[in-house]
């Protein structure tokens, strides 16, 4: 079941577009938000509002990266792993990372507060190598740095 | 017509064609897989590459997929360009990368598309040397087994199904070669059309499960054309047995009729062949030892019947032959039809229309193509499902054409067609009893009881030709239910009306009558389809015989009567009372069918008959077109044969002139003609047994067919003699006409290099066009310029009557079949009997879902859990109609619910 | 040397709000037009400027925009999309310009969704942005505030609705077709072109998608003209241009210069030279996707035609240096890695292709190449090519290996002769 805030935002995004199942990918991102990650009763719940199936909507729900299908930390780290990350230091800062938060690529820690994920080129190149946790950018990190930044995250 | 040179030479091909679509139909082997002729390009595989050149000085000419490139006249391509050809080798090693090559134990081997093209491009030697990605399967119902790691990611199955067949539950998930095509979680394919995806898919990962119970290469199969015994389309079918059992069924292409696709019902419902429950003996009840031989139970039927007054009850379900040889036996005036009044009625109307040839009444493919469709009270959801699938097809085509009136788009370039044309449709107005999986894709749509439909149809039959008369009382929404979809009807060029017996209403048929009619004095070119419920309702209808009710009174007073019942099970077409009666005044009851029943129960004399699957017969569908289905195998043992055969030696043992000519196919047909000229034609839906390709018969066995001289080893270590059909030019060998059969006997598609069903491109005029030598069947009746006469009555609106509601059969895809229950996997969808009420009836007789409700109808009580159906108008009572152990009700009657056990 | 674009960016200042856009000429563009220019000779101005499309297929934008149908009968709503999904790794010019001057790229916009008539447009932004999302979402209700957007803009009867949408990760929505799917609540998969999205794009709706960059520079060219906009640059190839560079230079970071200035000027003077200690041996000129370029191509001008020429692409012009510390075959197989993951996995050549190649390049990285493995490779670039493929993802994922394979080939042969990398 969609909650009421979430089935409010989602109306907003169906006023924008022509037909309701146009709005799957907002919809998604809403619940996203909302639950941090979209389990299959997630996927119901939204095919029933936008009067789609579940395999629609899971189908639009696995092409994306960034919309996660399992459950996730209370926090999420992203690594940038693309080529100027790569250039600029980006496989110690990994094996920081996995050291430090116990963690391999893709999982997450037991008390639920990180996940950790690699992903593509996160768009600040020049200051590389670069990490996000949530919403908040991290770049030119350095192995050293990673204390500090964890800290702000409980 | 363009001209383009394939590898410098000049061909003649079909403008608006697409240039992988020009080079099959010259039957160049260009091979690929994510192209259906029936759903068009997408250019997702790249398999089809070949070279374009600029002009005639253009030696290096670049790559392009053939199927996204439309013919342009004195264009220059080739096929054979080393460049293309190493392309097209390179495609097939990268499918094959991840492919678990376990040919030997995957179903699709040896008809698989994906061996063909691997074959046909070069590939042999794969140089990938990594792990293989790999995949979990899913359990997708029991009809279609998944194996997705055979996957070639072609797309195919997710466009057939969802894009054309409008399923909801198969998609394609994640990315990159991850793609995973499959449901959102393991269960059942909820589309009726899933078996299509065995032969959609180009390898392995969507195989038959009933297939696999019974395992058989394809190439070891004995084939048959066959028709489709589970509804009244006639869809073609290819039926293929081993060791004396029925394999499998899989479609048997005819662009008029069923074109590429089959419904579940039609390609899994064949199991009743193999049941245990099939008649194998004749059988004389009440003596020590029943189970007779051919020759005891000849002499013994002789004397029921010389002296007697006979009584021949016929079928719908039974062939023409053998209703005809009935007819022969007992006499035109004895002949029966084995349905009630009401019924025969109402098929008789139909006849009397198509007779008339007033109106068209389109093939499947018509409807296809249809501008706008209008389905007058028939759930053709459950009672024809290919036409649902053709209805479908007209209003994702008529939209396409309307949008690429404004954009030019080629038809075949599927993908970028859709994405303009968005979510607009085409018209259809579905006008049922209960809620449609059609109603998603309506522009209309009205739910309510036949009479209130009927009135609907009348009323647009008015606006449409206001000399026709106003329908009196008409509700406001009735009135502007009808003003929108008679003004989508006339804007259209040509419409199509769809009407049926299954809602139990002439008042129906005489409105989608007087709507075509209409239509057609408005010089539009309407199309007028009747849905049947049996496979040969119509050509048993077109004999004209009386209904049961009439034998019934006939038979009051007579003496001495012995009744002969035709492949029928009497209780699932007329109440139990009623045929209790007639039983009771019959002296000897002669029963021939194939498998046991209630009916069976009551003979005295019972005859084992062939199935479709063991003889031959004639089938005529819903729009008169007569069709040949031909003997697959010969039955178990000599006991099992032809209805018509019994009822020929039967007549022959009675009759000093009958010389036993009667016993074919040809002569039966040829004796039907000129009997009753209705059926003239009807002669020629086959060529006659004796014809012969250079002297040579047509085989119904691959030439790979593997064992012949040892799978009988066990019994006889010397090869047994080849069986002889007398009745058909097919033969039971490997050897004979290789070549192209006349299309009535093409008993199963192959060509050099393609052993998959693509082959079937070979076999068709263009790619998606008509077979070679016209499709198989003869239209019984053609469009007259006779006059059309208009109904004057048109029924009152439909008011529920206090602590009554009229008795209404709800039909079910899977369940309401006779022969199709006898699939475990059709039985396990089947629904469990139940009685629907609406929302409002329920709630005033303090009803809950699932409450046993008890109802009294023909002097029986019937108690089943009460389902409730939000969309039922009120005042109906609905019972699933058919299902195995259900009488027959008397449909349209009113009736109470006696008891209320809470 | 004027910076049109970046003139009011200042670094660690915030966006520049609406009032402030304005105080600095901001919407002066818009009201020209309003008060009197036709659709037809906005086009033609932008025609006439020789704008090329700067998110890397470099067509000249006017041109692109006269595809559209126009008049009364042209089907409608019209679309005006802003490709703001820059996921080319490598690539963070178009950041700078959402995150410093929003109303700039909004006015844009506006004008060119005035030029061919649209009714709706669309902010396409990528997922990671998450600051730029914030100001460009308070950018455009400041402009509906002031009349910018809605009903009846300035008064010249023209309605435009602006919406922003953010991805949710995958490169193939800077296609602009994918990204017309994503944007429809698709699979971002390509689609087949023709149909051009000008005919049948978002909704089956005529549609144009513009980059964030090439936006930015139509207020300019309105206020300023196509001759002044031809004057910016350097050479054939009007205005200035974003250059980005990234890698171990001693100043990383974006520049708007004259399109044309000279690599050597780019990566020396802008970016500082190399770092210490390490020496410049390959740049790939445009965004991963882009073949590789060498000490011997330091001279060549950065515009679209001289970069082809040298036998790469302009692309983005946000460059990623490769240095002498870095294992060529490292490097491919990280943007090989990137490739495969982001193939949608539409069509086989890519989708199976990609991964072969990049196992490969691992298997050679990890000491267990073989000779056969060059060949494997060398087919690969030839086959992955356009046209073979249903877009340009794949063929773009070659360039840098194929070109990586004729300067670099020597570090393919030492991986496979020592069976270890050599920089490790």
């Amino acid at each position: 079941m969609l909650t009421a805030t979430e089935k409010k935002e989602i109306d907003h995004e169906i006023s924008l577009v022509p037909f309701k199942k146009a709005s799957v990918i907002e919809a998604l991102k809403i619940v996203q938000q909302h639950r941090g990650w979209i389990s299959d009763e997630s996927v119901e719940a939204i095919a029933a509002y936008l009067e789609i199936s579940p395999a629609e909507v899971d189908s639009v729900a696995t092409f994306y990266n960034l919309i996660f299908r399992q459950p996730v930390g209370r926090h999420v780290i992203l690594i940038c792993d693309s080529i100027s990350c790569y250039v600029m230091g980006y496989r110690p800062l990994r094996k920081a990372l996995e050291e430090k938060l116990q963690l391999r690529m893709g999982e997450t820690s037991p008390d639920e507060r990180f996940t950790l994920l690699p992903n593509v080129c996160l768009g600040c190149c020049d200051r590389a190598p670069a990490i996000m946790i949530d919403k908040d950018l991290y770049t030119d990190v350095e192995p050293a740095m990673l204390d500090d930044i964890f800290k702000k995250y409980t | 017509m363009p001209t383009i040179y394939i590898d410098n030479k000049p061909f003649d091909v079909k403008a608006g064609k697409n240039l992988l679509e020009a080079c099959l139909s010259l039957g160049l082997d260009l091979p690929y897989f994510c192209w259906h002729p029936a759903m068009g390009s997408i250019g997702a595989c790249r398999q089809c590459a070949i070279k374009v050149f600029k002009d005639e000085e253009d030696t290096r000419g670049r790559i392009v997929m053939s199927c996204m490139e439309g013919v342009k006249d004195g264009m220059r391509i080739s096929v054979e360009d080393a460049a293309a050809k190493a392309f097209r080798s390179q495609v097939v090693e990268w499918l094959m990368t991840n492919h678990p090559h376990d040919c030997p134990v995957c179903d699709e081997g040896g008809s698989c598309h994906l061996q063909d093209i691997t074959v046909m491009t070069g590939h042999n030697y794969r140089r990938y040397e990594f792990k293989k990605r790999t995949y979990p399967n899913q359990y997708l119902g029991p009809l279609i087994n998944h194996e997705m790691n055979r996957c070639i990611q072609c797309y195919r199955c997710v466009r057939y199904y969802r894009d054309y067949a409008g399923g909801k539950d198969l998609n394609v998930f994640a990315a990159h070669n991850h793609v995973y095509f499959g449901r959102e979680k393991d269960g059942v394919l909820q589309s009726p059309f899933s078996g299509n995806l065995v032969e959609v898919c180009p390898t392995g990962v969507f195989t038959d499960k009933t297939l696999k119970e019974h395992y058989t290469r394809k190439w070891d199969l004995t084939n048959a054309p066959t028709v489709c015994q589970h509804c009244s389309l006639g869809c073609n079918t290819i039926s293929g047995e081993r060791y004396g059992k029925l394999r499998n069924v899989v479609n048997r292409y005819n662009s008029e009729v069923n074109g590429y696709f089959l419904c579940d019902k039609g390609r899994f419902g064949y199991e009743f062949v193999n049941s245990e429950n099939r008649i194998t003996q004749p059988l004389i009840r009440n003596r020590t030892v029943e189970a007779a031989g051919h020759d005891a139970v000849m002499q013994h039927v002789r004397t029921l019947v010389s002296g007697h007054t006979l009584i021949g009850i016929g079928s719908p379900r039974a062939s023409l032959e053998s209703n005809f040889a009935l007819m022969e036996l007992v006499g035109k005036e004895n002949f029966y039809q084995g349905i009630t009044d009401d019924l025969v009625y109402i098929e008789q109307k139909i006849v009397d229309i198509l007779q008339s040839g007033t109106i068209h009444t389109p093939s499947l493919k018509e409807i296809e193509q249809a501008d706008a469709v209008l389905v007058l009270g028939e759930d053709i959801w459950n009672t024809a499902p290919v036409m649902a699938l053709a209805v479908r097809q007209s209003v994702m085509k008529t939209a396409a054409t309307h949008s690429t009136e404004q954009v030019p788009l080629p038809a075949w370039h599927d993908n970028a067609v859709k994405e303009l044309v968005q979510e607009d449709k085409g018209f259809l107005a579905n006008i049922t009893l209960l809620p449609s999986p059609l109603d998603e894709i309506s522009t209309a749509t009205m739910k309510a009881a036949p009479d209130d439909i009927a009135r609907l149809g009348f009323a647009i039959a008015h606006l449409l030709n206001p000399s026709l008369p106003e329908v009196p009382n008409a509700s406001e929404a009735l009135i502007s239910h009808a003003s929108n979809i008679s003004k989508a009807l006339q804007q259209a060029k040509h419409p199509v009306i769809i009407t049926g017996t299954s809602c139990w209403s002439n008042a129906l048929i005489r409105a989608a009558f007087d709507i075509a009619a209409a239509l057609d004095m408005n010089e539009k070119k309407a199309g007028l389809a009747f849905v049947m419920q049996e496979c040969n309702s119509m050509g048993l209808a077109m004999m004209r015989a009386s209904s049961f009710d009439r034998v019934v009174a006939n038979v009051r007073n007579a003496a001495n009567v012995t009744a002969i019942i035709l492949e029928n099970d009497l209780y699932r077409y007329i109440p139990a009372a009623e045929v209790d009666a007639f039983f009771s005044k019959c002296k000897n009851i002669i029963v021939l069918d194939t498998l046991h029943n209630r009916t069976t129960e009551k003979a005295h004399v019972l005859i084992p008959a062939a199935t479709f699957a063991e003889g031959d017969g004639t089938f005529v569908n819903n729009e008169a077109r007569a069709q040949r289905s031909s003997q697959v195998f010969m039955p178990a043992n000599k006991e099992i044969k032809e209805s018509f055969k019994w009822l020929s030696d039967i007549k022959s043992s009675r009759t000093i002139t009958a010389n036993g000519h009667d016993k074919h196919p040809d002569d039966l047909m040829l004796a039907l003609e000129s009997k009753l000229p209705q059926f003239a034609g009807v002669s020629r839906v086959a060529p006659p047994h004796d014809y012969r390709v250079h002297g040579a018969r047509i085989p119904r066995e691959s030439h790979r067919y593997s064992g012949r001289t040892a799978m009988l080893a066990n019994l006889s270590v010397s090869e047994p003699q080849p069986l002889q059909d007398d009745d058909s030019s097919l033969s039971y060998t490997m050897e004979g006409y290789r070549g192209m059969p006349p299309s009535p006997l093409i008993p199963f598609f192959w060509s050099p290099g393609w052993n998959s069903c693509q082959s079937v491109n070979k076999y068709q005029q263009e790619t998606g066009g008509s077979l070679k030598g016209g499709d198989p069947g003869v239209r019984l009746f053609e469009q007259t310029t006779a006059a059309p006469v208009f109904s004057k009555d048109i029924p009152d609106a439909f008011a529920p009557r206090p602590g009554k509601w009229m008795l209404l059969p709800q039909y079910h895809l899977f369940g309401s079949g006779e022969l199709s229950i006898y699939t475990k996997g059709i039985a396990s969808l089947s629904p469990e009997p139940y009685i629907s009420l609406s929302k409002r009836d329920a709630e005033t007789s303090r009803l809950n879902n699932g409450d046993p409700v008890s109802v009294k109808t023909n002097g029986k009580t019937y108690a089943f859990p009460l389902s409730i159906n939000e969309s039922l108008p009120d005042g109906i009572m609905l019972l699933p109609a058919g299902l195995t152990g259900l009488e027959a009700q008397d449909w349209g009657a009113w009736v109470n619910i006696s008891t209320v056990i809470v | 040397m004027e910076r049109p674009l970046t003139r009011n960016i200042h670094p660690n200042r915030p966006a520049l709000t609406l009032k402030e856009y304005e105080m600095t000429g901001g919407y002066a563009a818009l009201r020209k037009v309003c008060s009197g220019m036709s659709p037809a000779a906005v086009q033609k101005l932008v025609a006439d400027s020789n704008l090329k499309g700067r998110g890397g297929a470099g067509f000249n934008t006017g041109i692109k925009w006269s595809f559209v149908p126009m008049g009364d009968n042209a089907p409608h709503p019209k679309y005006l999309i802003c490709n703001a999904d820059e996921m080319e790794p490598g690539t963070f010019k178009d950041r700078l310009l959402l995150e410093g001057n929003p109303h700039q790229l909004l006015e844009g916009m506006i004008l060119a969704a005035y030029a061919i008539q649209a009714e709706v447009s669309y902010v396409f932004l990528r997922w990671a942005y998450h600051k730029a999302a914030e100001i460009i979402r308070r950018s455009i209700q400041e402009a509906y505030d002031a009349g910018y957007l809605g009903k009846d803009i300035l008064g010249s009867g023209f309605h435009l609705d602006m919406h922003l949408h953010t991805g949710v990760g995958r490169y193939m929505c800077g296609e602009e077709t994918a990204l017309l799917n994503a944007l429809e609540g698709k699979r971002a998969t390509p689609r087949a072109k023709p149909p051009f999205p000008q005919i049948s794009g978002l909704f089956g709706k005529p549609t144009i998608v513009n980059n964030v960059e090439t936006l930015c520079c139509i207020s300019h060219i309105v206020n300023n003209g196509a001759d002044w906009f031809k004057g910016l640059s350097y050479s054939e190839d009007s205005g200035t241009k974003l250059y980005g560079v990234s890698g171990k230079v001693k100043r990383p970071g974006t520049w708007e210069l004259p399109m044309g200035i000279t690599m050597r000027e780019l990566i020396e003077e802008h970016a500082g030279g190399m770092k210490n200690g390490v020496e410049l041996r390959g740049v790939l000129p445009g965004g991963a996707s882009t073949d590789f370029l060498t000490t011997q191509h330091l001279d060549i001008k950065l515009d679209y035609k001289s970069v082809a020429a040298a036998g790469s692409r302009l692309g983005t012009g946000t460059m990623i240096v490769m240095d002498s510390d870095t294992c060529p075959v490292g490097f491919v197989h990280n943007l090989q890695h990137f490739f495969a993951q982001e193939s949608c996995g539409f069509c086989t050549p890519c989708r199976e292709g990609l991964p072969w190649v990049e196992k490969i390049l691992w298997s050679l990285e990890q000491g267990e190449g073989k000779q056969e493995d060059l060949e494997l490779l060398d087919m690969h670039t030839q086959l992955l090519g356009p046209g073979n493929t249903f877009c340009a993802l794949a063929p773009g994922a070659m360039e840098p290996l194929q070109s990586a394979l004729k300067y670099f080939r020597d570090d393919f042969e030492k991986h496979i002769h020592h069976k270890k990398c050599p920089y490790d």
